[in-house]
């Protein structure tokens, strides 16, 4: 008999295991929080006071009629089974028909949502391609007129309407200069050999002429963006600047940046590099919101630009109490969130190290 | 031979509270020897240690009536020279591993940034050197170290990777500034004797920032002690039980002693006549 206990060490579990379960994890909180949204618009659905029933048939329904419409939509079944009902169609992407359209929600989203995903990636690009070398800079010369002038270029953003801007470049940049195409996606003309001559892969003009080869096409809808998405990547471009300033002075002060100057170094490559990877780590979760945000369809802009996405959309349905296209639209933005915030936790894990032990 | 040679260093910080004055006319010569720098918090230790490489960042300014190193003058070099004299010649080992490592890059990248950058080694040759570079601070599994990330290393690794990464140029001169204060007590020891190790090995001049006197007394041949920005004694390490002034008395008094009476220790007295 031994008292002496087993001496076989508890085996660490290898890394592809830990991997699988970080990805569990992520996979699992991800459907809880979808699960959640879809509860939260259930609620907001059942809260608000328009009748589901009489948004379908009209006012001038009978009794009966209005009956059975209730029992088609399932709302005379208790309210657990109607969530059940709701979690299906949404799991189906069958979030109903739209009343302004008289098209499924879906097809609707699925027409809007290209238009205002196209415009909130090239507007994020210009706001970090410009906004984080803009911050670095300001960063490293605190206090100099370069850093001056970012903050005041930031300020701007930051408060100057955004119906203002995007009309006054309008007036500049389409009406006196003529440099880039005016309101709407495309010129009419254009618009019509897009809907006949290019077949959709993704619903964003850009990439599918850009597919089919269609490069005329391709280069008016470049001039049509460039000046949506310079309105909107100026707003981003303000906040990532600022963002990446103070993250960068805090970096800048750390004791591994004096490490990296005793080996000697040069300072751009203390600060772009050394520094940088450091900064990019909270960076990203601040890229990822500025983007979400953006994609969730900036009204003003898209009413500004006549630009049909989907800030446009859920806007036009709302003013119609058109509830089937709101809560799609509202799903359909909550989930957007919900999966940019996961693209940030997996990025974060991959720049930070710490992140991932 | 006089390696480096500082006559009345001033470092001055101008603050909107007025200007401060962190290190007020410090005076020292060193050869290849270790010499090392004594003070409590804010005595201006560091900051002289780091002026030798121009490391104060503004609004800290360095004057003095002379700086030199191996007959260059500091105070006239521009910055490209300064950075060539930082990588190759001078080094400095900081406080804590946890701060002074980049802590997103693999230790590998880091120790050879140096050896890549500046003298364009690459391949077998490169892993060779790092490899060489770790066992040189006593690191058994190299190979493991280099492919780690900071964090994944205890302090006292962490510290002998600093070593490593500062000794790699061969450096004329080494500042270590604090380089055990960080540590555990056990590995403090170990962490010290690889230094002393290597800094006797290679010759190099040493200056050794400390706050602990006893440490400094066994560890370097000459003892500047600094209150509030100046020397206030300065003795050879094997005198330092005859020391004259109060101040290190106090510094000497206030540290326990293992089988030392229990009482209260003693707290400094301090005379304002010592800040001159």
């Amino acid at each position: 008999m031994t008292l002496i206990p087993d001496p076989t060490p508890t085996r660490r579990p290898s890394r592809a295991a830990r991997r699988a379960r970080t990805a569990a994890g992520l996979i699992l909180s991800l459907v809880a929080t979808l699960l959640g949204l879809l509860l939260v618009t259930f609620f907001i659905g059942r809260i608000v006071p328009i009748d589901p029933v009489l948004a379908v048939i009209g006012e001038r329904a009978t009794a009966a009629q209005y009956a059975a419409a209730r029992e088609a939509l399932g709302l005379d079944q208790p309210v657990w089974m109607q969530f059940l009902i709701y979690v299906r169609d949404a799991l189906t992407g069958n979030f109903g028909t739209s009343i302004l359209t008289r098209r499924p929600v879906m097809e609707d989203i699925a027409r809007v949502f290209p238009a205002t995903l196209e415009l909130a990636t090239i507007a994020t690009i210009f706001g970090v391609l410009l906004g984080i070398p803009a911050g670095v800079v300001a960063a490293t010369r605190p206090g100099s007129w370069i850093d001056q002038l970012v903050r005041l270029v930031g300020l701007a953003g930051y408060s100057m309407p955004v119906f203002w801007l995007g009309l006054m470049g309008l007036l500049l940049f389409y009406g006196i200069l003529g440099w880039v195409g005016g309101p709407g996606r495309l010129d009419s003309g254009y618009e019509m050999m897009f809907e006949f001559d290019v077949p959709r892969v993704t619903g964003m003009i850009l990439i599918d002429t850009a597919l089919a080869g269609k490069w005329d096409i391709f280069r008016n809808a470049v001039s049509h963006i460039v000046l949506p998405a310079g309105v909107l990547g100026y707003y981003s471009m303000a906040y990532i600047s600022r963002m990446t300033r103070s993250f960068m002075m805090n970096e800048l002060s750390q004791e591994y940046i004096t490490t990296a100057r005793v080996k000697g170094m040069p300072e751009w490559r203390v600060v772009w590099v050394h520094a940088l990877r450091n900064v990019m780590v909270p960076l990203i979760t601040v890229i990822a919101l500025s983007y979400a945000t953006l994609l969730e369809g900036s009204v003003l802009t898209e009413t500004v630009f006549a630009w049909p996405g989907l800030g446009l959309y859920i806007t036009n349905a709302l003013f119609s109490a058109d509830m089937a296209a709101v809560m799609g639209g509202t799903i359909v933005v909550g989930a957007v969130f919900v999966f940019l915030n996961m693209l940030s936790d997996v990025l974060y894990r991959l720049v930070d190290p710490r992140a991932r032990s | 031979m006089t390696l480096l040679s500082v006559k009345d260093l001033y470092v001055t910080f101008r603050t909107e509270s007025g200007i401060v004055e962190a290190v007020r006319g410090v005076s020292f010569d060193l050869g290849r020897e270790r010499l090392g720098i004594v003070g409590e918090s804010g005595s201006g230790k560091t900051m002289t240690g780091r002026s030798v490489l121009r490391l104060i960042r503004p609004p800290g300014r360095i004057d003095a009536v002379e700086m030199t190193f191996d007959g260059i003058d500091l105070l006239k070099i521009s910055e490209r020279q300064m950075r060539a004299l930082r990588g190759k010649r001078i080094a400095m080992v900081m406080q804590d591993p946890k701060y002074s490592l980049n802590p997103v890059m693999r230790v590998g990248e880091q120790l050879t940034e140096g050896l890549r950058r500046r003298d364009g080694l690459r391949g077998a040759e490169l892993h060779r050197k790092a490899i060489a570079a770790l066992e040189a601070v006593q690191i058994r599994d190299p190979e493991r170290v280099l492919r780690a990330y900071p964090h994944e290393l205890s302090g006292g690794m962490g510290q002998r990777v600093m070593i490593a990464m500062m000794l790699i140029p061969q450096p004329d001169l080494l500042i270590a500034d604090e380089p055990t204060s960080a540590l555990d007590v056990t590995v403090q020891a170990e962490v010290l004797s690889i230094l002393d190790g290597l800094v006797r090995d290679r010759g190099m001049g040493l200056i050794f920032i400390s706050h602990d006197l006893r440490l400094v007394g066994r560890f370097c041949d000459r003892v500047l002690v600094m209150y509030k920005g100046r020397v206030v004694e300065e003795l050879e390490a094997k005198h330092l039980m005859q020391a004259q002034h109060p101040y290190t008395q106090g510094l000497l008094n206030c540290l326990p002693r293992i089988g030392g009476d229990r009482g209260p220790l003693p707290g400094l007295d301090r005379a304002a006549a010592w800040a001159g």
